[in-house]
């Protein structure tokens, strides 16, 4: 008996993964040169608002307070 | 031929017809479409604030969406010690201290309102707490996971994702206490997660060494992505929302895009034989903070495969780290105790 329902269970199992993989199987899949430019594409558009790519200038730095010089 | 050799027969029949469409794609690799580009510079950042408080090991950080709010910049802590810490980064000061029914957290999560923070680890329970009221107050107790409770991240102030050592992740009602989706796939315990920027997917990461792509609404998994050998410790979408990146113990990263559905590129390094334990990219996405085992955090060029820097200065594993919503510095956070936040 229980190896019966162990066998049911084990059925089931493989059928929830047949019909995941046929899920997964009927994606359309673009061709890798063009994800790839889109990819480089929005790196090159937003590079110049990308702080730690381009660096912080000390003024702008909120982590930095700016150095004043005092003249007595 | 018995229906369970079938099935079996069909499991394989699928996996083949899969990769077979994925090298149908593979037209040429990241890094060489990448060639023309010109490289990162090489990234030098300095240690603008070490913030001291924690008395264990930090296991997670989480910076405020909105974290510029009244000249503060905040985000949420969480340490073996037994506390959440939500810190304004800018001061180094703490807001707030949350003492922990359980001292064994792992994750910690800001609501994107501010409102809100989240926790949860070998207790198996998420515990959502009101920063908003007079004193800290715990709202809700989601319990129902059968395994450690790995990442929690807000959609809003009434819905949060969470992934769990029992290999499930779960989409929670925060007013009810209930889970209204439970995502069932993986094989392995499920480390961490990651919203989609438009929050109608998410992806989660698994020590099945699986990265897997969720519809939030419909509670299915959408796409697998295969390559790593170890657990994936560590996830995010690439800010376009069009890839993801993962880091994993089998010491690389991987960037997988969605619509090509494959791995695109690896960071890797013969030299690197430390596990990844976090990640975080900056905002144009050229650059991954990646932390890893060996106390440093590594700075890719995401588009060439190159190391382009280091954040070395912690004393122990780094255990986290996040890029806030402007992009203006990185935070690390160790079991040395200690935040830093470089830019």
């Amino acid at each position: 008996m229980s190896n019966n329902s162990a066998n049911s269970n084990n059925l089931v199992i493989a059928q929830k993964a047949v019909k995941q993989l046929r899920l997964e199987a009927s994606v359309r899949r673009i061709k890798v040169s063009q994800a790839a430019a889109d990819l480089k594409t929005f790196c090159l558009q937003n590079a110049h608002k990308d702080p730690l790519l381009m660096g912080v200038p000390s003024s702008d730095n909120p982590f930095r307070p700016p150095k004043s010089c005092s003249l007595f | 031929m018995g229906e369970m050799d079938q099935m079996k027969k069909e499991a394989e029949g699928l996996k083949s017809q899969i990769e077979a469409a994925r090298k149908a794609a593979a037209d040429t690799t990241l890094a060489d479409a990448a060639s023309g580009v010109a490289p990162a510079p090489r990234v030098q950042l300095k240690t603008r604030k070490t913030l001291k408080g924690h008395l264990a090991k930090i296991y997670a950080m989480h910076w405020a969406t909105d974290c510029r709010l009244d000249h503060a910049m905040l985000m949420v802590s969480a340490s073996q010690d037994g506390k959440l810490i939500i810190w304004d980064a800018f001061s180094g000061n703490k807001i707030n201290a949350v003492p922990l029914k359980s001292s064994w957290v792992m994750t910690c999560a800001y609501a994107p309102s501010g409102n809100l923070v989240a926790s949860g680890g070998l207790d198996n329970m998420c515990t959502v707490y009101n920063l908003k009221t007079p004193v800290v107050k715990t709202v809700k107790e989601l319990d129902a996971h059968t395994g450690y409770l790995s990442c929690a991240r807000f959609l809003s102030d009434t819905e949060i994702l969470t992934a769990s050592g029992d290999t499930t992740c779960a989409l929670w009602d925060i007013e009810t206490g209930k889970q209204k989706t439970v995502f069932l796939n993986h094989v392995g315990d499920c480390m961490c997660l990651a919203l989609s920027p438009d929050m109608n997917m998410f992806i989660s990461g698994a020590c099945d060494s699986l990265a897997k792509l969720w519809d939030i609404r419909d509670g299915t998994c959408k796409q697998t992505f295969q390559g790593h050998t170890s657990d994936i410790n560590a996830i995010s979408f690439f800010p376009s929302g069009n890839a993801v990146v993962t880091g994993s113990d089998d010491c690389t990263c991987k960037m997988y895009d969605l619509r090509s559905d494959q791995e695109v590129i690896s960071y890797q390094d013969a030299q690197l034989n430390s596990g990844v334990t976090s990640l975080a990219l900056s905002v144009s996405g050229r650059l991954i903070f990646a932390g890893y085992d060996d106390f440093n955090c590594n700075i890719w060029d995401s588009l060439k495969g190159e190391k382009v820097g280091v954040l070395s200065g912690h004393d122990n594993r780094v255990s986290c780290t996040g890029v806030p919503q402007d992009g203006m510095c990185v935070c690390t956070g160790s079991w040395d105790s200690f935040l830093k936040i470089w830019n």
